[in-house]
């Protein structure tokens, strides 16, 4: 029951917020509700008992990849509105057609596969062994996961030279 | 009242949508962006749900994985915008077209 | 129900309420100190010895005008204030002041990494007052402040990796145990560690010599030029309960928490008379005032400097003191 009502409650946020994020017309209120949604999933991480992740989840996008987006809208500095220029070739509405159809697949792919398992048992069961996952996730990481993970920092590495070079003035 | 897998799924497919139409109908480069980061977290809800009703920690690990990629996707897709707004002052997906014919 | 609920709200409204308190004493505190060295006298007018001032000021700011820039984004510009003190006070449900249940309202095991991941939130309401201001000079001033705390997380959160390896936990009160386990707090096992959290905390609370976002001779004031009133107050309340949450998870971090000196030195018994919750307040206000004493005595940093001692010093230095703490985790 409590879990219901925190799911409900937490997925209407969630999809109300992603909604604001699309639709806001002004780019730093759009950027104030996608915090406000990476806070909301995070508490649904706590939920699904997935403490770690939600920390991370915080601690990234939250508290790093966000801040990094106010500061691009502050720097961006624009003296016209933002979608100002319409591109005639533009198929605004054949995009919301498309969009529609990925929640119809979607839709369909959900109802069709959860129609025909038989009712899930597993829930009936929460995983109350696991108090604290942090550890278990961390050990998964360094020996099964070890290659994936140093190709990850790899691309990190990348991405901030990349990055770096994009972003600095050439003198 | 019992929440299962399934319901978690539809929230992931909702919110991917949300994302997709976001990407699709937007024209301020940053917002596509940061539908493109809703959509990602809407893959990650799926991940943890299932990684919870499986009773296994793969799916999490794999979250890790797929926050580590958002970081890098943004702070590079950031610094290419920033690189093209001092060349032509727009974030406005429909101005930039100097690579297409 | 008692239990999970009327508990834990209980602990929660005394914990918000006392540092609420500690916060607009600590105000005086710091005027005392930098009075003290700067050999005057401080506030002395509102009761005995000025201690009334603490409680006089937050009615002054109450009672002050509130005003909002005509061109002001009204949202952010309310909301940019209440976002900055906000983690501030989530932060202190996870600080334990003591080793028994009735002094931290929860002990989740994640909770060095909640502490970080909570404080980083802090950095919007800087930025979004800056912002929403729709003045230069907040503007400019909350880039600036956003930078140095960006910067500076990353090199604290860097250090913070290396005592984790150290106590083996991420759990605030295992890390207390950790060190009553091993004898020795962890200010003497990591000591460049304390160095760095210390100096990376003085800068993330903006705090002299690294108060550059609130330069007055620079910046006219800082991030927070345009407010007044409450909403002015809450950024300073914000400041100075981020101070004492800086100071606490030094205690707890390095200093050993609610522990005694020498937890194991069985001579040192007698030293247990004293609570646990004392030594810790005794330890934090070593800090608070480590604090104030540094902003009456440094001179403040210029901007260039701040970011290089930020990226050049502080991060190499923590990632040396991982690599270094790893090598002894693996040989001992």
């Amino acid at each position: 029951m409590a879990e219901a009502i925190a799911f409900y409650t937490l997925a209407v946020l969630i999809l109300g917020l992603g909604v604001a994020v699309v639709t806001t017309p002004k780019t730093v209120h759009s950027v104030l509700f996608l915090v406000l949604n990476f806070l909301c999933v995070a508490i649904l991480y706590v939920v699904l008992r997935a403490e770690f992740l939600a920390v991370i989840q915080v601690l990234v996008y939250a508290g790093g990849i966000v801040v990094l987006y106010l500061f691009v809208v502050m720097l961006v500095n624009l003296k016209r509105a933002p979608e100002a220029h319409e591109d005639p070739r533009r198929l605004a509405r054949l995009g919301l057609g498309l969009s529609g159809a990925v929640l119809l697949e979607l839709a369909g792919i959900v109802v069709y596969s959860y129609g025909r398992a038989a009712p899930s048992s597993a829930p009936a069961a929460p995983v109350e062994g696991i108090v604290g996952n942090t550890e278990e996730l961390g050990w998964l990481l360094y020996t099964d996961y070890l290659i994936p993970f140093e190709v990850a920092s790899v691309l990190l590495l990348v991405a901030m030279v990349g990055a770096i070079v994009l972003a600095r003035r050439e003198s | 009242m019992e929440i299962t897998s399934a319901h978690y799924t539809v929230l992931s497919a909702a919110l991917f949508s949300i994302g997709v139409i976001g990407v699709l109908v937007r024209r301020n480069v940053i917002i596509i962006f940061m539908a493109i980061e809703l959509m990602l977290n809407a893959v990650n809800i799926n991940l943890v749900a299932h990684a919870r009703y499986l009773e296994n920690l793969i799916g999490q690990v794999f979250v890790v994985f797929v926050i580590a990629v958002a970081a890098a996707e943004a702070a590079v897709g950031l610094g290419i915008l920033l690189a093209f707004f001092r060349n032509k002052e727009t974030v406005n997906i429909d101005e930039m077209n100097i690579m297409r014919w | 129900m008692l239990d999970t609920i009327v508990i834990p709200l209980l602990k929660i409204l005394v914990l918000l309420n006392a540092v609420l308190v500690a916060v607009t004493f600590m105000t005086l505190l710091e005027r005392k100190v930098i009075a003290w060295a700067q050999s005057r006298l401080g506030p002395m007018r509102v009761g005995p010895y000025g201690v009334l001032q603490a409680i006089a000021d937050p009615i002054k700011l109450i009672l002050k005008e509130d005003i909002t820039p005509a061109r002001a984004d009204r949202m952010l510009f309310t909301l940019a204030p209440i976002l900055s003190l906000v983690p501030a006070l989530v932060v202190f449900s996870v600080v334990p002041f003591g080793g028994d249940e009735l002094f931290y309202v929860t002990d989740i095991n994640v909770g060095l990494l909640f502490i970080i991941s909570v404080t980083s939130i802090g950095v919007y309401g800087i930025i979004l007052a800056g912002w929403a201001s729709n003045s230069k000079y907040p503007l400019l001033a909350s880039l600036r402040a956003s930078a140095q705390l960006i910067s500076y997380e990353i090199a604290v959160t860097m250090t913070l990796v290396s005592v984790i390896l150290t106590a083996g936990t991420l759990s605030m009160v295992g890390i207390v145990e950790a060190q009553q386990e091993s004898g020795l707090w962890f200010g003497f096992v990591q000591p460049v560690a304390f160095v760095l959290v210390l100096i990376g905390g003085l800068a993330e609370t903006n705090r002299a010599p690294f108060d550059l976002p609130e330069a007055e001779q620079e910046l006219t004031g800082g991030f927070h030029t345009e407010y007044s009133g409450m909403r002015f107050a809450l950024f300073f309340l914000a400041e100075y309960a981020n101070m004492i949450v800086i100071t606490a998870v030094v205690t707890i971090l390095f200093w050993g928490g609610w522990l005694r000196p020498f937890p194991n030195v069985e001579a040192l018994a007698f030293l247990d008379l004293v609570p646990g919750w004392i030594w810790f307040f005794g330890k934090m206000f070593v800090f608070l005032y480590l604090f104030i004493w540094i902003r009456a005595t440094l001179p403040r940093y210029r901007y260039d400097q701040l970011m290089r001692l930020g990226w050049k010093v502080l991060i190499p230095i923590a990632i040396a003191n991982i690599v270094v703490t790893g090598v002894f985790k693996v040989l001992l």
